[in-house]
């Protein structure tokens, strides 16, 4: 399979996480949705990684999966803490930094 | 046989991914998202990144989905229908964006003209995204960002802890934040410290 193929596969997974991030409406499905970009963005880099014979698109692949697990955790943290303080679990809702 | 495997990969990967998006169960959204990244691990080992495969279905599909499933349990995920305030509108703008964004990144890959980008790759050692090559590479080439890393996954723990520990109300006098950490931690003696959290029990003004 020529790396095209997994390149196309990575755009379609980015532009439906792109998706989600701006129609869904809960925060759960949002940070999901992030994933998704960023598993879209792994894929494409151990794509370019395979292409060149190079392992560091690896090791970059490696540490945006560091990254993405340190963002879960913060923002189910965040998730949490909005519903110990009774607030909607709702992004629509969430507009108090708006000005 | 490389590409039976690939296309039932990408289709599982597909799949997944417009399940996490579409379906209006938050719970139902995790599981296809664990489905979508079991097909990007299948996709991962046809890249010869062994490596990464495992880190994938171990770390992401069993850890990380765990901490979702147990916060959409404890959340209750229901989703409420769509709110009168936004219509379909910004809906089928935001849809029109994504594939606008598509469109844009489709011509930016099949009009790149890489010569690579047509091949299965140029060749490779073997031992390619094994495990021994992996932790070669961040112990010596890439030891600050391995240390980087670790110190980012430290500050995230610490911070997710902080951010969902139990309060019970907002104007809680038993609220402990950051700041009052930093102050007893200020004062110098062991008395001062008592003293502090004395008045503090005693009711702290100004809260």
């Amino acid at each position: 399979m020529s790396i095209t193929w997994y390149l196309c596969v990575s755009a379609i997974v980015f532009c439906t996480g792109v998706g989600g991030v701006l129609t869904r409406k809960n925060p759960l499905v949002v940070l999901l949705s992030l994933e998704l970009m960023l598993n879209a963005a792994n894929l494409a880099l151990v794509a370019f990684a395979r292409a060149h014979g190079n392992q560091e698109g690896q090791i970059f692949a490696l540490i945006v999966m560091v990254v993405a697990a340190c963002e879960v955790a913060v923002g189910l943290g965040l998730i949490v803490a909005l519903y110990r303080r009774r607030l909607p679990i709702d992004v629509d809702e969430l507009r108090e930094l708006q000005g | 046989m490389a590409e039976v495997t690939f296309f039932f990969a990408a289709i599982v990967a597909l799949a997944g991914a417009l399940g996490t998006v579409v379906l209006r169960n938050p719970f139902y959204s995790v599981l296809a998202l664990v489905c979508h990244l079991l097909g990007l691990a299948a996709l991962f080992l046809l890249l010869r990144a062994e490596f990464v495969a495992a880190a994938q279905v171990i770390v992401y599909a069993g850890a990380v989905m765990v901490l979702y499933v147990f916060v959409v349990a404890y959340v209750g995920g229901q989703d409420r229908p769509l709110s009168p305030s936004h219509g379909p509108g910004m809906r089928a703008i935001a849809l029109l964006f994504a594939g606008a964004l598509l469109v844009e990144i489709g011509i930016a890959i099949l009009g790149s003209g890489l010569s690579v980008l047509d091949s299965e790759g140029t060749g490779f050692f073997p031992g390619f995204g094994s495990p021994a090559q992996m932790g070669e590479l961040f112990l010596t080439k890439f030891l600050l960002i391995f240390e980087i890393a670790s110190l980012l996954l430290l500050v995230a723990a610490v911070g997710a802890v902080i951010l969902a520990r139990r309060r019970s109300g907002l104007d809680d006098p038993r609220e402990l934040s950051v700041a009052d950490l930093l102050r007893s931690s200020e004062s110098g003696t062991l008395a001062d410290a008592e003293r502090g959290s004395l008045e503090e029990a005693a009711g702290p003004p100004g809260r």
